[in-house]
């Protein structure tokens, strides 16, 4: 637990993307209002489920009239869930109330910072300080946005659609180091993206476990006894 | 119907939540299937981060913000920090919607 590998979790790091989930809670609140919805709606929304492309999914299905397809695309979308708790159940560790607390707080971002640390306590400590300040900040964006409604402005006019990918591609850079974690994930990738104009919202990124597959491909190495992600001895480990 | 639809899309997300973080204590796994826990999750990421870079909906995006995200992904390759890596994404994207492209 040097402290040259604690890079990925710094405050500022956490802060900015607290400040960008921030705006897109804004505009998620103030575009559901604008379509018509009751104002308590988006609220209730950012506490009970807290997921954002579900959330902006299921409110353009309820302006649309149709509540069922909303959860269902919205359940469909959160599906990737249950591989993210499998991957940060050792983070989570075994109290009750870290394990139900804290499930409900697992988002895409708090998965990669969390991921991206190597030692268990950091990765402990990281969970922890993303979770929080993004249900902190997606809750506060969402009333503002309900608050101020157009007056918060188009979120993609800042660029902050390019910010959320441009901020996950950061976080699982370093675990690309590692050939076949590369190859799975860069696989998965193209395996989402070729499908996405064909398949529902939410089943391309499932796909991508596909990319599994490429681990059983005839000319597998011998020996998969090495540490997940991160080759030892790579000099770049500590800069950053 | 809408507050029960809301709910449900809650308790549903919550599920799956916490049977993943439930399922790692009762499922006996071998190192080797240890091991592709965390490359399951990275290319889910990289998935996310592929598909919010390249498409919107059912379509793919246009020029503004897959260059960004390109811009973002340079720097990150060139090691810089995280932070300059989303502005430096959100700036790209921006001003060149403010140029006027798509």
């Amino acid at each position: 637990m040097s402290p040259v590998n604690r890079t990925q979790a710094r405050p500022r790091d956490v802060a900015a993307l607290a400040a960008a989930t921030l705006a897109v809670g804004a505009s998620f609140g103030a575009i559901t209002i604008a379509y018509g919805l009751p104002a308590w709606l988006p609220t209730l929304m950012s506490v009970v489920v807290f997921a954002g492309g579900a959330q902006f999914l299921a409110v353009g299905l309820f302006a649309a009239g149709n509540p069922i397809a909303a959860v269902l695309a919205g359940l469909l979308l959160n599906a990737r869930h249950l591989p993210f708790g499998l991957a940060v159940a050792d983070t989570l560790g075994p109290r009750w109330r870290d394990r139900l607390i804290g499930s409900h707080l697992m988002t895409d971002e708090v998965v990669a910072f969390t991921l991206a640390e190597t030692d268990p306590a950091a990765r402990r400590r990281t969970y922890w300080l993303v979770a929080v300040s993004l249900l902190v900040a997606w809750n506060v964006g969402t009333v503002l946005g309900v608050l101020l409604g157009g007056a918060t402005g188009d979120p993609d006019a800042l660029g902050l659609d390019a910010a959320f990918p441009a901020g996950l591609i950061a976080l699982i850079l370093p675990s690309l180091r590692d050939r076949d974690t590369r190859l799975v994930a860069l696989s998965g990738a193209a395996i989402a993206v070729l499908l996405t104009p064909v398949l529902p919202a939410g089943l391309p990124v499932l796909a991508a476990l596909l990319g599994l597959l490429v681990l059983f491909r005839p000319t597998r190495r011998a020996g998969g006894g090495r540490p997940p992600v991160r080759a030892s001895g790579d000099p770049e480990e500590k800069t950053c | 119907m809408l507050i029960v639809a809301v709910i449900a899309l809650g308790v549903g997300t919550y599920a799956m939540r916490l049977s993943g973080v439930l399922l790692r204590d009762r499922l006996e796994l071998s190192p080797a299937v240890q091991r592709l826990l965390p490359m399951a999750a990275a290319a889910l990421l990289a998935a996310l981060a592929g598909t919010a870079a390249l498409t919107a909906g059912a379509e793919f995006a246009g020029v503004a913000r897959p260059a960004g995200v390109a811009f973002g992904a340079l720097l990150a390759w060139r090691k810089v920090p995280f932070v300059l890596v989303v502005v430096g994404a959100a700036v790209v994207a921006a001003l060149l919607r403010l140029a006027g492209l798509p």
